[in-house]
């Protein structure tokens, strides 16, 4: 099934070349959760702060057991914040 | 001690300097900055006073933090009646003009009157005086600041100032200091024209005396900023990539306010972005962020410093603006952008430098631009009225119209009142995306609960810097909470009001709060400044300096019902993102909001309240 991958920030460097942007397509097994996608592209756990799926928070516990589905955007930040 | 203990009193109107002690009760009661120049302003003015008429007052102060080695000890705080709202108005800048006037001996300056005639105040160390300004009036901020330091024959003087806006009393004019820092919102600026006080020009060689214990003070803010440049946040991640980096992720959540909050996200935001910033443009290779910059005592550096693509069409042959200047953060290129369609990241910095140039506030001037391209799109507004086609996206509509409002030129004079008074001249208050008068910041309360009770419930009309429940609803500071529920929220907000107003008073950067609670500060404070320090007396402290404003608020004419948001963001839901479907919950929250603070059904403090805070 085909997923949204979204790096930002200093995140960016772990997405495959084909990136545009932040912005990669993938093509990931069914059954494939936001942890699975973490781990396969090698992101430091802590490196990966917040988590959303089509805007949606995704708390660290929860990431093993997220499934993604057809069509659903993955965005990744490293701790930042704003004002 | 951390407080000089002395004010300057200047009588614009006589001419007069006059140097008097530091009312020390209030300074154990209010701490310093915003609370202590809130409580000298209360004291001083009738609430109902015209804020652009000589009785009102102008004061600028710091806090007992400022200008210590406590990490980012560098705000100070502008506090009058603000022109925009009628309310109470606050305005925090950084840069180095607060810690100077502490070097120079006094804690606050109050202003009052007029004067007859454009002065500057000149103060350097216990020696203050008004001096002609005729020959800056009409003239930039960035003017006025080099020419001070030139005529004075002193690069080291720190400079305060209006531009064209604060002169034209744009009701969103700010005051500017070190070229691009500000006291931005509430329309401290046409306070500052309205005296014809062009500058505040200081120069402090005495350093700060008196901290209380030296030897813990030094121990305690040395482990206080391990601590900041420990924290992923404020270590890592805002002097990297500076508040800009919240682009992506607010438009992600669907709480980026578009197109005057038709939408809630913005099709062009990741060209708008931090990660747009740092990426080498395709015209002259390279990026427009150049790189950090650090206010006074800050060890967190989240400024930016850009230089923009000098083959714009904003700035071709305009090389004043091609060197590197402050620029962008989150909310000005939100405000500039999203709020009103824009995806040219080189015009938002070419209104953003307008707006540090000239004095104006960005967020207001932007979002009432939103306003503007919505009046235009709905044929209210035309052509020949505003003198540019504006549809929502014209880079070249926002460029032409940040100058127009800075000058004061043709349609510009109606946009330099702001929104509210714009969408009402033209038949169309509910599209003014304000509160209390004041413009919204750049997150949308439907996708984002607190926020929506945050903005109502302001002492300055719609602002984040008072309570940024982002911290908890977004990015999970100090705890995750839900942004789509209004559930706990008037907790959350009253918690973050009160704490906030300490942080302010203090005299350091809310931006310590992504890694210090009030428990990392109290210490700070406590081998500072004589007296006790506990939590709770600085708990007190910030509800005391909260109902204090709203107790100035209520007395200058504003209620329960001022405590609203538009209805756009009442009725009209969020059409995309997590929050499709959704309006702001601000009727559920006020009532228990409300009752939390000890105030009436009516939002008036209770007098059990009142006796509680010694108020």
């Amino acid at each position: 099934m085909k997923i949204v991958f979204k790096l930002y920030a200093s995140l960016a460097d772990y997405l495959p070349a084909e990136r545009r942007g932040n912005i990669v397509e993938l093509d990931v097994p069914a059954g494939a959760t936001v942890g699975d996608l973490i781990a396969r592209y090698r992101l430091p756990e802590k490196c990966a702060h917040l988590v959303l799926v089509n805007g949606h928070y995704i708390a660290p516990t929860d990431r093993g057991g997220k499934a993604l589905s057809e069509g659903d955007e993955l965005a990744i930040w490293p701790p930042i914040a704003g004002g | 001690m951390a407080w000089n203990r002395k004010l300057l009193r200047v009588n614009l109107t006589a001419g007069t300097c006059t140097s008097e002690p530091l009312n020390m009760q209030w300074a154990d009661e209010y701490l310093g900055s915003r609370g202590l120049a809130s409580k000298y302003l209360v004291s001083e003015i009738d609430p109902k006073v015209d804020p652009l008429s000589p009785d009102n007052k102008m004061i600028m102060s710091t806090g007992p933090l400022t200008g210590t080695l406590a990490s980012t000890g560098g705000r100070y705080t502008v506090v009058t009646k603000g022109p925009l709202t009628g309310a109470i108005a606050c305005s925090n800048s950084g840069g180095f003009f607060g810690a100077e006037m502490k070097f120079a001996g006094w804690d606050m300056i109050i202003f009052e009157g007029r004067s007859p005639k454009p002065v500057y105040l000149y103060v350097e160390n216990d020696k203050a005086e008004l001096k002609d300004a005729a020959h800056l009036w009409g003239t930039s901020c960035w003017h006025t600041e080099e020419a001070i330091k030139h005529e004075l024959q002193d690069p080291l003087v720190r400079v305060s100032s209006i531009g064209l806006a604060g002169e034209n009393q744009v009701l969103f004019g700010c005051i500017v200091n070190d070229l691009h820092r500000a006291a931005g919102r509430s329309g401290v600026g046409a306070v500052m024209g309205s005296k014809n006080l062009k500058a505040v020009a200081l120069r402090g060689t005495k350093g700060v005396a008196g901290v209380k214990d030296m030897k813990a003070f030094m121990k305690i803010t040395a482990e206080k900023k391990k601590v900041l440049a420990d924290n992923a946040v404020t270590g890592q991640g805002l002097p990297k990539f500076g508040t800009q980096v919240l682009m992506n992720v607010i438009n992600e959540m669907g709480a980026l306010p578009t197109r005057n909050h038709r939408d809630v996200q913005f099709e062009d935001a990741g060209k708008i972005s931090a990660e747009a910033m740092h990426e080498k443009r395709p015209t002259d290779g390279k990026p427009q962020l150049v790189t950090n910059a650090a206010c006074f005592g800050c060890t967190i550096a989240c400024g930016r410093i850009s230089e923009i693509d000098k083959g714009h069409f904003t700035v071709v042959n305009k090389p004043e603006y091609w060197g590197a200047s402050g620029g962008l953060e989150y909310e000005a290129a939100w405000a500039l952008g999203a709020a009103n369609g824009v995806g040219d990241l080189e015009a938002l910095q070419y209104a953003n430098l307008l707006c540090n140039e000239q004095g104006m506030d960005p967020i207001s001037f932007g979002a009432t631009i939103g306003a503007v391209m919505e009046l235009y799109e709905m044929g209210v507004l035309t052509r020949e009225q505003i003198g540019i086609e504006a549809p929502f996206g014209s880079a070249a509509a926002l460029a032409r119209l940040a100058e127009m409002t800075a000058r004061g030129e043709g349609f510009g004079k109606e946009i330099g009142q702001g929104s509210k008074r714009l969408c009402t001249k033209y038949g169309h208050p509910e599209l003014s995306m304000t509160v209390k008068g004041q413009e919204f910041p750049a997150y949308d309360s439907r996708a984002i609960q607190g926020m929506g009770l945050t903005y109502a419930t302001s002492n300055r009309g719609a602002c984040h810097l008072r309570s940024y429940t982002v911290a908890s609803e977004v990015l999970g500071i100090p705890v995750k909470t839900d942004p789509l529920t209004t559930d706990g929220k008037p907790e959350l907000v009253k918690a973050f009001q009160d704490a906030t107003a300490v942080f302010d008073a203090a005299g350091i950067c809310v931006f310590t709060s992504f890694a210090w609670t009030l428990a990392d500060v109290q210490p700070q404070i406590e081998a500072a400044c004589e007296g006790d320090w506990s939590m709770d007396k600085l708990n007190a402290v910030g509800e005391r300096i909260w109902n204090m404003e709203r107790l100035f608020n209520n007395a200058a004419g504003l209620s329960r019902k001022d405590d609203d948001l538009p209805p756009r963001l009442k009725t009209e839901p969020a059409k995309t993102g997590p929050a499709k479907g959704l309006v702001n919950g601000l009727d559920k929250m006020l009532p228990e909001y409300y009752q939390i603070r000890g105030w009436t059904p009516e939002g008036v403090p209770t007098a059990e309240t009142l006796a509680r805070l010694g108020l």
